[in-house]
């Protein structure tokens, strides 16, 4: 198997509506960014990997109509669909690709145009005969494995709005991230619309449009491509049950997210994540689950996560920041947003993350998150 | 016929398509017993003995067929819940006014059953329930109206 490191990286700038390009040019702007920032051209490239949400752009196919915005012209090309994990599952089976041997540059490409769909209907278009009916869309089924985490861990909403007033802040910083809102308060997040008790408004993710792509180079043209690539030091997927009411207390347990991370932390050798990772974008759909991330990714004993914020542990200038970038809860075009992630990490060790950077990244983490039936997590370093 | 419109370049398009799901052995057979006896079953895995809600046809964690049915409920206690205020879309999906998605936990079940609460201004983990039917059944989840505190 061979050393694989991201060489570059590209987004869009991404905001609640881009009525100025279709989903294919969208593709494109992330593709000319991310391999100008590699300083390669799409000839190098040798295979390609999408990642899209299923029907939330009511268009089946995906990949096939917009894959020629990634420069898929009669070369490789797939698409990953793990739900709201395609993004780093696309991530992970581009560094499969290229740790092969097979190819030697691999461009991974994952978007999202929520503007032009119902995304409400994406997400309840999911199993016919038990869950369309009776589940809620995004917000209900948060908000039932919030009940269970909230009785069960005592998280107050006040721990979870800072949680969201970090990422807005953050955001600030980050010109491609979409809600920048460096005046918010954890009042102002508590005062925002209830949506489904305890989740308001702010606790939750936006709807985005973008795109996000990496490159990938394999380890002799890494090197000679790039002067600080961000290696691949671990990227392990975890599948668990679909239905909601099989898995137990599900937040609180965080089975796929727990199991990923102890297989990559063994990988690398990590016995202490919070000292020994130096920056971590992780997918927090809702201001709780990010809580319930510490615990499951090993931040925190169980039960410490809101403390952890409380510390300011998480925040820019602390031990351990986490989604400097906005992360998830700023920017959601759902397809790319694993993508962002490893980008994000990315860029972190490669030094190039701008306003946003971190000082002195040499190993960051990056997680997908797909409801609760799948986990990804990838670990980058800078030697 | 073509009912597409176009406003500054963006194209609005709806499609109105129906599909047909098979439920599969197991799944049937649970939603004719809601429709034709107000009954609820699961399926006991011969493996981990749990008895899983709905009745299936395999274990998913343990890879094996189901091999023994077992009526479960009416009764249960609530394991989660969520009221929910909003929904983000029109699209006719989320909950029925005054009730609020719940994972119940049946008696004599091991996995939960996601679904609907009402006729409580108070639901909380732990409330004991019944199942409550809709006059008219249909051999749908929703033949079970809402459960009720018990």
């Amino acid at each position: 198997m061979k050393r694989v490191a991201v060489i570059g990286t590209g987004q869009t700038k991404h905001t609640k509506a881009r009525d100025d390009v279709s989903q294919t040019e969208l593709v494109r702007e992330a593709t000319t960014r991310a391999l100008a920032d590699a300083g390669i051209t799409i000839h190098e490239v040798d295979a390609i990997v999408l990642s899209n949400m299923e029907l939330f752009e009511g268009r089946a196919l995906p990949e096939m109509w917009v894959g020629e915005g990634a420069g898929g012209y009669r070369k490789p090309v797939t698409k990953i669909a793990t739900g709201g994990t395609s993004g780093t599952s696309a991530c992970i089976a581009g560094y499969h690709q290229c740790a092969s041997g097979l190819f030697d540059i691999v461009l991974v490409v994952g978007w999202e145009k929520h503007s032009e769909g119902a995304t409400q209907t994406g997400m309840a278009l999911t199993d016919p005969l038990w869950d369309r009916n009776v589940a809620s869309g995004a917000v209900g089924n948060f908000a039932l494995s919030i009940s269970q985490y909230v009785a069960e861990r005592g998280v107050t909403p006040q721990q979870a709005a800072k949680i969201a007033v970090k990422a807005r802040r953050n955001a600030a910083r980050n010109p491609n991230a979409h809600l920048q809102m460096d005046g918010i308060t954890v009042e102002k997040v508590l005062e925002s619309r209830m949506l489904a008790d305890p989740v308001h408004l702010l606790d939750m993710c936006p709807q985005s449009d973008g795109a996000c792509a990496v490159i990938y180079a394999a380890e002799d043209r890494a090197k000679k491509l790039c002067p600080r690539p961000a290696w691949v030091r671990a990227a392990v997927t975890r599948h668990d049950q679909p239905y909601i009411g099989d898995l137990d207390r599900r937040l609180v347990t965080m089975r796929t997210l727990r199991d990923a991370a102890r297989e990559a932390y063994q990988r690398v050798g990590i016995s202490e994540p919070l000292k020994e990772i130096d920056v971590a974008e992780i997918y927090e759909p809702v201001s709780y689950a990010e809580l319930a991330w510490y615990e499951a990714l090993g931040f925190c004993a169980e039960g410490e996560a809101g403390r952890l914020i409380d510390d300011g542990v998480t925040e820019m200038n602390g031990e351990l920041p986490v989604n400097p970038s906005g992360g998830v809860l700023s920017t959601n075009p759902v397809g790319a947003s694993g993508v962002i992630r490893v980008a994000e990490a990315a860029a972190q060790v490669m030094g190039r993350a701008g306003d946003h950077q971190v000082a002195d990244v040499r190993l960051a983490l990056a997680t997908g998150y797909g409801v609760y039936a799948w986990s990804d997590v990838m670990i980058l370093s800078a030697g | 016929m073509n009912n597409d419109t176009m406003n500054n370049g963006v194209i609005i398009a709806g499609v109105n398509l129906l599909f047909n799901y098979a439920a599969g052995e197991a799944a049937s057979r649970f939603l004719i017993a809601l429709r034709d006896e107000k009954k609820i079953w699961g399926t006991r895995c011969p493996s981990c003995q749990r008895v899983l809600v709905p009745a299936r046809s395999f274990c998913p964690r343990c890879f094996v067929d189901t091999t023994e049915w077992i009526e479960v409920g009416p009764t249960g206690t609530v394991s989660a819940f969520a009221p929910v205020f909003h929904l983000a879309d029109p699209s006719g999906f989320g909950n029925p006014k005054g009730l609020s998605a719940a994972l119940i936990r049946l008696d004599g079940a091991d996995t939960a059953l996601a679904h609907f609460i009402g006729e409580t201004d108070a639901p909380q983990i732990g409330l004991r329930v019944v199942a409550v039917f809709a006059e008219s059944r249909s051999g749908h989840i929703l033949d079970i109206a809402y459960f009720k505190p018990a």
